[in-house]
């Protein structure tokens, strides 16, 4: 039995799919899956055409924490907690926006939960609103291009930081563009007691403005550039980074997503594509990307 | 007290198979199978997944069932000795005089 599809609903292309069998495959399917609403949500579990091999909750969109929590409690009070991994499976609008209180609660409790946000950078299911996820510049419906606006204005929150906050003891950022990283990742998250954090950058094809032929490239850009950098913290200090040959201009990631695309003709473009860079540039001192 | 089960929502087992999504695209990949090394990538890659591997008179390689390929280029793009071709599917094959 497969643990995650075939015969899912997501569009051709798409890249949390990617992710979602990943981790389920590097746990050897010993998983609670715990999914808040959202893309993710909408074309796994379909009435009778549920797409799970592994046993599946999904209540609201803002709660994915608590629910995996109270489950988690459940399992140790029923003494049935080495039997699987309570894994949430949400947004980045789910887990930087409307979910941040009660994954806060669930990171402060330090419930022995592995949370991963497949962020595809704004709300993709609802049609591409922006999110605190959506870098800045992005075309999405709330954040439309006209003459006195090119996009997002504001930043990326970053969301592993505030992880790393709440003192739980791993915190990662993935790439659908590495999967062998990332099940290691989500490998290594399960060998800890507590809350754990794993945010995996996953392309939306519709969102974007791409097709499937770009979906692993543009991911790959997005660390090859530098702006979504590969991390990873145990306990608070950071243990590993993926480091970078050649780092490459932002401008090759950015030119061939149609959500981007404006910056290069925009009159205010400049600036967002300058800032998009500094942030880029931050990223590798911070981590020390420049091998 | 009798024990009932219940299934709240979602199917189980599961059975999205039972959605042959292979009739959403446009276009199928195809494996050579000559050219296949086996290398497993467009079984991680394929978001459906539709990738599988087989093993026939010691020789492993990569099929795809289009029941389930969306077309959607991926295993394409990470197959790294060109084993996998994209090919339009007949209904979409006009003529144009
Ligand atoms: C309380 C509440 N507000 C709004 C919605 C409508 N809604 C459903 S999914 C969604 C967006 C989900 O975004 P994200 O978590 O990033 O997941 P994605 O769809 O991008 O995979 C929204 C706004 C809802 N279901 N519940
Ligand atoms: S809208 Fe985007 S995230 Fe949602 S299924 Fe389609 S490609 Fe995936
Ligand atoms: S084209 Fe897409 S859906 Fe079809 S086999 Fe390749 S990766 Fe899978
Ligand atoms: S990616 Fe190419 S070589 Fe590797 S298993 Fe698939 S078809 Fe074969
Ligand atoms: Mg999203």
């Amino acid at each position: 039995m497969n643990y995650f599809g075939p015969g899912h609903g997501a569009c051709p292309g798409c890249g949390f799919p990617i992710a979602i069998r990943g981790a389920i495959e590097a746990l050897d399917g010993k998983v609670i899956a715990v999914n808040s609403t959202g893309c993710l949500e909408i074309v796994s579990s379909m009435y009778g055409r549920n797409t799970w091999g592994v046993p599946y909750i999904h209540s609201l969109f803002e709660n994915a924490g608590a629910v995996a929590a109270g489950i988690e409690t459940a399992l140790k009070a029923l003494k049935r907690d080495k039997e699987a991994h309570v894994v949430v499976f949400a947004g980045d609008g789910a887990t930087f926006d409307i979910g941040i209180g009660t994954l806060s609660g669930m990171m402060d409790r330090d419930h022995n939960v592995i949370y991963i946000c497949y962020d595809n950078e704004a709300y993709q299911n609802t049609g591409n609103q922006q999110s605190m996820a959506t870098p800045p510049g992005a075309r999405t419906t709330t954040t439309p291009v006209g003459k006195l606006q090119p996009g997002k204005i504001g930043k990326k929150k970053d969301m592993v930081e505030i992880a790393v906050a709440h003192n739980i003891p791993y915190a990662a950022s993935a790439s659908i563009a590495y999967p062998k990283d990332f099940q290691r990742k989500v490998k290594r998250a399960s060998e800890f007691e507590g809350s754990k954090y794993i945010q995996v950058h996953a392309p939306c094809v519709t969102g974007w403005g791409i097709d499937g032929k770009l979906t692993v490239e543009v991911a790959r850009l997005a660390v090859e550039t530098g702006l979504y950098p590969l991390v990873e913290y145990e306990h608070g200090k950071l243990v590993k980074v993926r480091k970078l040959k050649q780092r490459k201009p932002v401008e090759e990631y950015l030119k061939i997503q149609r959500r981007f695309r404006h910056l290069f003709k925009h009159e205010m473009g400049k600036d967002i594509l300058d800032q998009l860079q500094r942030i880029a540039d931050e990223n590798a001192e911070k981590y020390g990307l420049d091998a | 007290m009798a024990k009932m089960k219940l299934y709240i929502g979602a199917s189980n087992p599961p059975m999205s198979s039972e959605m042959k999504t292979g009739d959403w695209g446009t276009e199928l990949a195809y494996i050579d199978k000559e050219k296949c090394i086996a290398c497993g990538q467009c079984i991680t890659f394929c978001p459906e997944p539709a990738t599988s591997m087989v093993e026939e008179d010691d020789k492993k390689y990569a099929v795809v069932n289009h029941d389930y390929c969306k077309g959607c280029w991926i295993c394409f793009t990470v197959c790294p000795v060109d084993a996998i071709e994209m090919r339009t599917k007949d209904i979409y094959k006009v003529e144009v005089c």
